[in-house]
């Protein structure tokens, strides 16, 4: 009982702390808690506090964020909103359109963030014209990672086309060796399929289907074709996926049991913390086919009252898209800066790769938003879209039937 | 005065009960069934837009799968639940040295919640890492216990977790329900040479029969609201095979933005609840004061 | 309500047959409930063992055997230092959080059970019945649905949140089982008693106080382990309504369990989710007997 007295009176003292200091405040909700991340996060809390702020935490994780949605949902209906909030693609503009985001513009400007920004990473923090959230990373969705020791030991190169693919993973599994390792979990059935999807529809294929949600693009024998290429990639998977998690996966190509992996680039997190040299141990190449999805992290500021609170936010705003920040986070994350003009000499040879292609295909315009993890749809649109994806590579369900039952889907989301 | 206000006294206290019941079970039942009629989608809105979201409801293979889930969910863990806490409980019964002990090992998985025990239950159920392995590497190489990742099976692996947290519950009931029966009958019954077996048909079961009924609420309620258990142990997966009517209304809420469609499925779920629970209602409130 | 842990046994079955045949149904009888028991702690083994190991010997062997080299670091780790979030503190600070959120929730909606269940059972007005429906009713209502309607209440009443505003809500949605289990043990006490006390000038409050508090030792129990069971498990809640400093401990746990990316410490997972199981545990091992008793005593006779 003392304990719990004691527990209750310094609860009240941090309380009474955070409300004196006058300094810019901010409670930040995120679900960046593990090792790696929650170092990375470390990192922007330091800033913030060299700059004079008292950052509270209220991190929230499970479910890739579900749980802090949850949360987040019950803080804005309770007219409690955190100032800051890790929120990513369609989902900021949505929570604009509930009216309870704040205005960065002013940071944003001051800061010049639309030299820096690529113009379609920029445009997913605008709402309406003003800016609205600030960009972390940008994560590389469509990877091929693979074990390069089981690659030369069978004479196999890194795959450029969905057929190569399928040729050296018959091989290996010939040879007796894993072609796929592959979590059964929804969003990484998504994962898989919006890659085959990217190199089978081609880039205005993908922009079509999974951004436009055209009908005919959806019900096109192309699409056929992106199911068939999964029930093939579910012949390449070992028996025991249903439930794992992605960083089992990856260290099954880390150890030799399987050939490849189709992951964004926080794989590559987990394939440097076992010691793991790139080129050398395991190689990263760009899936078959053209274009660049993307996965971009973000901060969405709320409305809060309070001038400290509202320092607290432009502070952090500032400090999310500078230099320093944008270097060392994402060092720590395995994705690269969302910013251009960062100095990536301290990268890997996979940060390299992907920085030019995203700057090269800004270019061309093939850098895509990833539905799968919620960049390009609403919740409700790309969760119809999952649900058909993992029903379908769950199942022996045939082509012909996931179309259909995919056009049902999307129509039927609203 | 003083004599009415003794009267009322039973009602002041009972009073802020019945009001918090009313608005917080009764006035928020009617405040998703008005969402339930809404294009609500990140946060609630209150433009009524017909029925939209029970037509969207029943288009969705999803959902079905869910109330499939639910009944075949439902039936097996309530049912297994009973019979094992019963049997655990007859067994327990034969004046055991060590009751306490394995009264409390039966008892302990109540105690904990599934985020608990979720990640050690997922590892079991794995055939890669859990039972399968081990049994085969004690040499039996043609077992196989693989339930959780087979898409037809995984409920049933859903459905061992659940009565493997709930049957010890069950188990304590009854055992409280065999120790209040009368033991003059019994031994009445030992007197005229009756068989164990018929004891326990005839004259002690029967007499248990209000057991078993707070037996079946205590488990259909938990059954209803089994989420953290599917959340912990397959995610809803493989695919959605294992989704359950709780686990949908929250991914619809919580993760997918479209609370319009959540408030419709809780409310499914709640004429679920409804038509399970009053006619127990019924019969538990006619009983007591005939 | 006498004599309740007194076994009905079954010497029926164990008088009659010959000593051999006796004995045989002996073994079985043990054998049956040792594989029971085998069942029953197969998760918790697991999770102790996996506690135990080090991250290397993990990875490596088998999860489901003993550790070749038993180490507390994941213990310690996930007590004092593991990362939830940028603060490293492990689960202390959101366990204390737990203790006085739950306590007093606890106690709460015992004693409004308690005056609940004494009203509904004994002194039963028109509408009663009905108001007890209404509130087991409620028992049912799932979580998730209350979930935003709550908030914006909690909101309202300018405890959104705070460590009572998450009591608030606890307290509310433990009613409905408290005054269940108290009416039913109440219904059990004779009117009669009620009556005498009433012809000797005893009232409302005065009748309760002194005769049925005194028998209600074991339906306390009953009722407290419930719901302390229940609140201290709370994740929903847990995570919905309360905010950074607020938040209890199966959050933090699940902060601890659930990381995104990035390497998994799975003994520190396993530690934490002992220390945060420990407080129910140790109510079920210590009042565990108390728990039958209570049961038997009158609450589940419906």
């Amino acid at each position: 009982m003392r304990n719990s007295v004691f527990a209750a009176t310094s609860t009240l003292a941090l309380l009474a702390a955070v409300s004196v200091s006058a300094g810019p405040q901010a409670e930040v909700l995120h679900w960046w808690t593990s090792g790696g991340e929650a170092k990375s996060v470390a990192v922007l809390q330091e800033e913030f506090a060299a700059n004079g702020g008292t950052w509270t935490d209220m991190p929230v994780a499970g479910g890739g964020g579900d749980a802090a949605m949850t949360a987040l949902r019950a803080r804005v209906l309770s007219g409690n909103a955190p100032a800051a909030v890790q929120l990513k693609g369609p989902a900021i503009q949505e929570w604009f359109d509930e009216g309870v985001l704040a205005d960065i513009s002013s940071v944003a400007e001051a800061e010049g963030w639309d030299k820096v920004l690529p113009a379609s990473i920029a445009a997913h923090m605008k709402c309406e014209g003003s800016w609205c959230a600030a960009p972390v990373n940008v994560h590389r969705v469509d990877w091929l990672w693979a074990n390069a020791e089981i690659l030369s030991a069978n004479d196999i190169e890194m795959p450029t086309s969905w057929a190569e693919f399928n040729a050296a993973a018959d091989k290996l599994q010939a040879a007796g060796v894993i072609p796929l390792a592959h979590g059964g979990q929804a969003w990484q059935d998504a994962t898989v399929f919006e890659v085959v999807a990217l190199g089978i529809l081609g880039v205005e294929g993908f922009h079509k289907a999974f951004v436009e949600l055209d009908p005919a693009t959806l019900t096109s024998d192309k699409m056929h074709a992106v199911f068939d290429q999964m029930r093939k990639m579910r012949g390449y998977v070992d028996s025991n996926f249903p439930g794992r998690d992605w960083n089992l996966a990856t260290s099954m190509v880390m150890n030799g049991e399987a050939a490849f992996q189709i992951m964004g680039d926080w794989a590559k997190g987990e394939f440097l913390a076992a010691g793991k040299v790139p080129g050398e141990d395991f190689l990263c190449a760009s899936a078959p086919g053209n274009g660049f999805l993307y996965n971009v992290d973000s901060f969405a500021m709320f409305d809060v009252d309070g001038a400290e609170k509202q320092d607290g936010q432009a502070l952090l705003a500032k400090l999310i898209v500078g230099q320093n920040f944008q270097k060392v986070f994402n060092l720590n994350k395995g994705s690269i800066p969302a910013r251009v003009d960062v100095n990536m000499a301290e990268f890997d040879s996979c940060a390299h790769l992907s920085a030019a292609e995203m700057t090269s295909s800004s270019k061309e315009g093939s850098l895509l938003p990833s539905y799968a993890h919620g960049m390009a749809l609403r919740g409700a649109q790309s969760g119809a879209i999952t649900d058909v994806v993992t029903a379908h590579f769950n199942s022996d369900m045939s082509s012909d039937e996931a179309v259909t039952m995919l056009e049902n889907a999307v129509r039927n989301s609203l | 005065m003083t004599a009415w206000l003794e009267r009322q006294i039973p009602k002041m206290v009972l009073a802020p009960s019945f009001v918090a019941v009313l608005i917080f079970v009764y006035g928020f039942i009617g405040w998703t069934a008005w969402v339930s009629l809404t294009r609500s989608r990140l946060l609630p809105k209150y433009d009524l837009h017909g029925f939209i979201q029970y037509k969207r409801l029943l288009a969705s293979p999803r959902w079905d799968t869910a109330m499939d889930n639910l009944f075949v969910f439902g039936a097996l863990f309530i049912g297994i639940s009973m019979l094992l806490g019963l049997l655990l409980a007859i067994l327990l019964d034969q004046k055991i040295r060590v009751e306490g002990v394995l009264r409390t090992i039966y008892l302990y998985p109540m105690a904990l919640s599934m985020i608990v025990t979720g990640t050690a239950w997922k590892w079991i159920m794995n055939p890669g890492l859990g039972l399968e392995a081990m049994v085969r590497s004690w040499g039996f190489e043609s077992f196989s216990f693989a339930w959780v990742i087979d898409p037809k099976m995984a409920i049933y692996a859903v459905v061992i977790a659940g009565v493997w947290q709930a049957s010890g519950f069950v188990m304590a009931l009854f055992l409280a329900g065999l120790r209040s029966v009368d033991g003059e009958i019994i031994k009445a019954a030992q007197v005229d040479g009756i068989p164990g077996w018929r004891i326990y048909s005839a004259i002690i079961l029967p007499s248990m029969a209000p057991i078993f009924l707070s037996a079946f609420i205590v488990l259909a309620h938990l059954a209803i609201k089994s989420f953290d258990l599917v959340i912990a142990l397959t995610g809803g997966g493989p695919g959605y095979a294992t989704d359950l009517p709780a686990t949908y209304m929250y991914a619809m809420a919580f993760s997918r933005g479209d609370i319009g469609q959540a408030a419709s499925s809780a409310m499914v779920m709640m004429a679920v609840v409804f038509a399970i629970v009053v006619p127990y209602l019924y019969s538990e409130l006619r009983a007591k004061h005939d | 309500m006498t004599d309740f842990i007194s076994s009905t046994g079954l010497p029926a079955a164990s008088r009659a047959p010959s000593r051999p045949a006796q004995i045989a149904l002996r073994w079985l009888l043990f054998t049956l409930l040792g594989v029971f028991a085998l069942f029953y702690l197969m998760p918790l083994f697991v999770m102790v063992t996996t506690s135990l190991k080090s991250l290397e010997e993990i990875r490596t062997g088998s999860l489901v055997a003993f550790p070749r080299e038993i180490t507390f670091e994941a213990w310690r780790t996930a007590w004092s230092g593991a990362c939830t979030g940028i603060q490293c503190e492990g689960l202390r600070p959101y366990f204390w959080n737990s203790v006085i959120l739950a306590v007093p929730a606890v106690l709460i909606s015992t004693f409004l059970g308690a005056a609940n269940g004494y009203v509904i059972a004994q002194w039963n007005f028109r509408g009663a019945n009905l108001i007890f429906s209404a509130m087991l009713f409620g028992c049912f209502i799932p979580f998730q649905v209350v979930l935003l309607p709550m908030a914006r209440m909690l909101g309202l009443m300018g405890i959104a949140g705070t460590i009572p505003g998450l009591m608030f809500a606890h307290v509310i949605y433990g009613i409905g089982f408290t005054t269940l289990f108290f009416r039913n043990f109440y219904v059990t006490v004779p009117g009669d008693l009620v009556k005498a006390a009433k012809v000797d000038g005893a009232g409302f409050f005065r009748i309760f106080w002194s005769i049925f508090l005194p028998l209600s030792l074991p339906i306390f129990v009953v009722t407290v382990i419930w719901q302390f069971t229940q609140i201290w498990n709370d994740f929903l809640f847990g995570v919905s309504f309360s905010q950074a400093g607020t938040q209890p401990v199966t959050v933090a746990l699940n902060n601890i369990v659930n990381s995104t990316t990035g390497v998994k410490e799975y003994n520190v997972d396993m530690a934490a989710a002992i220390i945060a199981a420990l407080p129910t545990l140790l109510v079920y091992v210590v009042a565990g007997k108390y728990f039958i008793r209570g049961l038997t005593a009158g609450s589940v006779k419906g």
